[in-house]
């Protein structure tokens, strides 16, 4: 390859939101439902039917566009984007063109050891459409998707790499979920994401002919289309051949491109306003009502964590997997003294933590981090008795009392087991007085086999050895 | 015997109450009248004569038990068939929907339901409302009952005409610039177009949301204000809708004009024919004499808004239609293989000449290199809305005709923009979504000539007590 080139990327991502209902009418937002069960003479656009704007889906919208530190018009429009698809019920998109609800934002990413900001063009709202199934029996249509609600989050052309489109789209994935606005699963199609991509010799300024990259089901398809899409341009200029604006999808099979359709062709959408639909008026008190209803973002937890609590990296990760999740372990670790042991004792079961709602109060998981810190109980039982909570809220400490789950800390309990087990295994005994240390784990295991746990492994050890130090066994 | 087919819905509703009659013998009375004139005139499109004396003895049984639900209870009503109607036929006049049933009712026709009114059938159109004469219904054209041999004007020229023939009390049509307002005049009946969102447009098959509206034929101004009232109101349906409250139209309806301030639109005398010119200046001479006060105004833009409303209205029109595609419902083109050609044969068959010309026309001025058009048209609209505001902060209303002409022999116009002028003088209350009423005034050799009357926005009452007034002088 004689030249040097640089990629230059902008991209454009579809977001589902999670509203209850659907953007213009009160169907159910639903996934993966029995087709056309959730629609209506609004949603399939039958003839006189009106759409009416769901407040949640402007709402959701600001939200993510706070999430991107975009400014928020106070006043904005929806229009009409024409044209013809059988997936398209009304035969016209309700989006917004001229007067997005959010512009100018921006997403820091991390790039080459520091960090980078992908400025952020428009964010805007409007309805998805429905699904055209092909079967047997001919091309079916599901409309239970019609008219719910998506944001379209279009960015500049920042992005100079397949690891900072990953890294952008896993930060806005992230924070969009945190945020509880979208489930962002790009295999269910509740984010998708376009590329646009283009070419240019290393050290020029102006923009190469771009190729729009379709049907990115995954972050890693995305970024092997990217890397397909370099080396195929520059393949082609190298070759002294020229690019053209095109529209190309993805193969997942052989992992290249494929044209789909030429740019020039591209139709007139004929935008204008929508008519039926009365102008998005909000007020500063509104916007600043949802600003201030939006979570702490996850990175800056997991900082304030890590500084102090020194909590580790993947455990935060694992806290912050849902807001629920991250507000609860956030209050009770302000409640513990052992705020850490809190953090690895409610990560290890990360699939329960996404669930949804914690059911455990803040004051029981501090109390339960408390018994473990003290010693009263150990980790196993830590962990028993957290699922016990999970299913029932109680408080720990009485939960401790009743079920008998302290530790057995009483030389006057421990003493008669430990002989018994000498007792009931002389080989180990045996062994290590021989030299064989390793047989006192045996030993230690069956004190522990013994109380399920519950006995102190300090206490026991020390009987252990002062049992076996003080009275050699006969051989037998 | 009562004569129903000659009362008036106010006459029929305070003789049911008497029982002097029943509801099943009004809506018995307007199905004999249709027997009798339908083969003529063809004013309704489907006839829903089982529903609708199943309606009408529920009617009664609430009359019998003195718990009526409103003034129109048992009164029987006709509904264009652009107006959704739940479990009967909606067509528009069109191909596309020649086998359309609804699954909902429209805003309006859930009111009347409530009020009791008993609805009879679904009236003819020109195909989706676009026309002037009821001329372009895929289904054949209305006539005149004043005189068969002319055209009842429209697009709500069924309506119109149902009601003047006595084949309904009252009706509803829609008025998207002019639509119910020039068919009343040429059938002698009145028309109302109210303020824009004070009537749901939901279920109404418009073709231009932002001018269309739900619009009322009725036998007089007293009619008027009880349907309205029976109609009037938010719907959470449509997000074009007023929240504010509905007005008391009935109260103080026959308390005149002493000190009301109207002004006649002096380009209009000079577009219309000598006689409807002639009938103006009687009921501008009548409305004096009645107390009111006239000046002349000057809207210097007048003949620019038909342009203007053709150009918004079609573009509107050509995005509203685009439903129609043989995908979901409606007319499907066979014998085609893939989907583009579905879209492509399905409309090519299923829309008349006139929708597939509004239709082009609307993608025309909505393309990029026309946009100039539109966007001129915009501005003339927010202009005109404006003037005539400003004028009606001054005017308790504006007379001008509402059609330049008396009804025309069918047939006649067969040039579309000779039809387009025919609503000259009642596409500017359209445009500027202000309410209007047609009230006939005076004939030219029996054929009947209406004047109308603009009013402010959500000004229907006091519109009304006026049209009260000019209907009354018109004796």
């Amino acid at each position: 390859m004689s030249t040097q080139y640089e990629t230059v990327i902008g991209l454009e991502t579809h977001i589902e939101l999670k509203t209850e209902t659907k953007a213009f009418c009160s169907c159910a937002v639903v996934f993966g439902a029995e087709p056309n069960t959730h629609c209506c003479p609004v949603c399939t656009g039958m003839p006189g039917a009106l759409p009416v704007l769901n407040a949640k889906a402007v709402e959701f919208a600001v939200k993510a566009g706070l999430l991107l530190h975009c400014r928020v018009s106070l006043r904005s429009k929806l229009d009409r984007k024409n044209y013809y698809y059988p997936d398209l019920p009304k035969a016209y998109q309700i989006s917004q063109y001229d007067q997005p609800i959010c512009t100018g934002g921006w997403l820091e990413i991390p790039s080459g050891g520091g960090t980078k900001r992908i400025r952020i063009e428009r964010l805007h709202l409007e309805e998805d459409a429905g699904k055209l199934i092909h079967s047997e029996v001919g091309t079916l249509l599901d409309c239970n998707r019609c008219g719910v609600p998506l944001i379209e989050i279009v960015t500049m052309p920042d992005f100079r790499s397949a690891e900072e489109v990953t890294a952008y789209l896993q930060i806005l994935r992230e924070r969009i979920r945190f945020a509880g606005l979208s489930d962002c699963r790009m295999n269910e199609g509740s984010l998708r994401c376009d590329v646009n991509l283009s070419i240019r010799p290393l050290g020029s300024h102006t923009l190469g002919e771009r190729a729009e990259l379709k049907n990115l089901n995954s972050f890693q398809f995305a970024a092997k289309a990217i890397a397909y899409e370099e080396r195929r341009q520059a393949a082609v200029l190298d070759a002294g051949g020229t690019l053209f604006p095109e529209t190309r999808g993805f193969d997942e099979g052989t992992g290249e491109t494929f044209p789909m359709r030429r740019k020039e062709s591209q139709s007139d959408y004929r935008f204008f306003p929508e008519p039926d639909l009365p102008p998005i008026v909000l007020t500063q008190e509104q916007v600043a009502r949802w600003a201030s209803e939006l979570p702490e973002l996850p990175d800056v937890l997991r900082e304030r964590w890590r500084a102090s609590y020194g909590v580790n990296r993947e455990t935060a990760e694992a806290l912050t997997i849902t807001r629920a999740a991250a507000e609860a372990f956030g209050r009770a670790a302000a409640l513990t003294r052992f705020p850490k042991l809190l953090a690895t004792l409610l990560a290890a079961d990360p699939a329960r933590l996404a669930e949804g709602e914690i059911p455990v109060s803040a004051e029981h998981l501090a109390a339960l981090s408390d018994l473990l810190g003290e010693k009263t109980i150990g980790s196993g039982t830590a962990k028993e008795l957290l699922a016990l909570l999970w299913k029932e809220d109680q408080d720990p400490r009485e939960a401790v009392e009743r079920l008998g789950l302290g530790k057995i800390t009483d030389r006057a309990v421990l003493g008669p087991l430990v002989q018994e087990i000498l007792a009931d295994c002389p080989r180990a005994a045996a062994d290590y007085r021989a030299g064989k240390k390793a047989a006192l784990q045996a030993l230690f295991g069956q004190a522990m086999r013994r109380t399920q746990g519950r006995a102190d492994p300090d206490v026991t050890r020390e009987l252990f050895l002062a049992a076996l130090q003080a009275e050699p066994q006969k051989e037998e | 015997m009562h004569n129903v087919c000659g009362m008036t819905a106010l006459g029929l509703s305070a003789a049911l109450r008497r029982r002097e009659l029943s509801a099943r013998e009004a809506a018995l009375a307007c199905l004999a009248r249709m027997e009798e004139r339908e083969p003529q005139l063809h004013a309704y499109l489907t006839v829903s004569r089982d529903e609708a004396l199943a309606e009408a003895d529920a009617a009664d049984r609430r009359l019998a038990a003195g718990e009526p639900l409103s003034l129109l209870d048992g009164v029987p009503m006709a509904v264009k068939d652009n107006i959704c109607t739940k479990g009967v036929r909606t067509t528009c006049a069109s191909r596309m929907l020649e086998g359309f049933v609804p699954p909902y009712d429209a805003g309006a026709v859930s009111r009347l339901g409530r009020a009791g009114a008993v609805l009879l059938g679904k009236t003819n159109l020109d195909e989706f409302a676009m026309g002037s004469d009821t001329g372009t219904s895929a289904f054949g054209p209305t006539a005149n009952p004043i005189d068969p041999s002319r055209v009842p004007g429209g697009s709500s020229g069924g309506s119109a005409a149902a009601v003047a023939a006595g084949e309904a009390l009252f009706a509803l049509g829609s008025d998207t610039g002019g639509s119910v307002r020039q068919p009343a005049a040429l059938c002698g009946v009145v028309g109302l177009r109210p303020t824009y969102g004070r009537i749901s447009r939901y279920g109404l098959v418009g073709f231009g949301p932002s001018l269309d509206q739900v619009g009322l034929v009725t036998k007089d101004a007293r009619d008027c204000a009880a349907v309205l009232a029976a109609t009037a109101g938010f719907d959470p349906h449509d997000a074009t809708s007023s929240r504010q409250s509905p007005g008391a139209y009935l109260d103080g309806i026959g308390d005149g004009v002493r000190g009301m301030r109207a002004a006649l639109v002096r380009e209009s005398l000079a577009e219309a024919e000598p006689c409807v010119r002639r009938e103006l200046l009687r009921a501008v001479a009548k409305l004096e004499s009645l107390g009111a006060r006239v000046d002349e105004l000057s809207l210097p833009f007048l003949k620019d808004m038909l342009p203007a409303y053709h150009i918004l209205g079609s573009a509107e029109a050509s995005s509203n239609l685009a439903r129609f595609d043989g995908v979901r419902y409606g007319f499907r083109a066979s014998g085609v293989s893939d989907w583009r050609s579905l879209i492509r044969e399905s409309r090519s068959q299923g829309f008349g000449l006139e929708v597939k010309r509004r239709i082009l026309l609307g993608t025309f001025v909505l393309t990029k290199e026309q946009r100039d058009a539109y966007e001129k048209a915009r501005r003339l609209r927010r202009k005109t809305a404006s003037s005539m505001a400003a004028a009606l902060s001054y005017y308790d209303f504006l007379l001008l005709p509402t059609s330049p002409e008396v009804a025309w022999k069918r047939g006649e116009k067969r040039d579309p923009v000779a039809m387009y002028r025919s609503d000259l003088f009642v596409v500017p209350a359209s445009i500027a979504g202000l309410p209007a009423v047609s009230v006939p005034f005076g004939e030219e050799n029996g054929l009947p000539v209406g004047v109308q009357l603009v009013g402010r926005a959500f000004g229907e009452r006091e519109l009304l007590r006026a049209a009260c007034a000019v209907e009354e002088g018109r004796k």
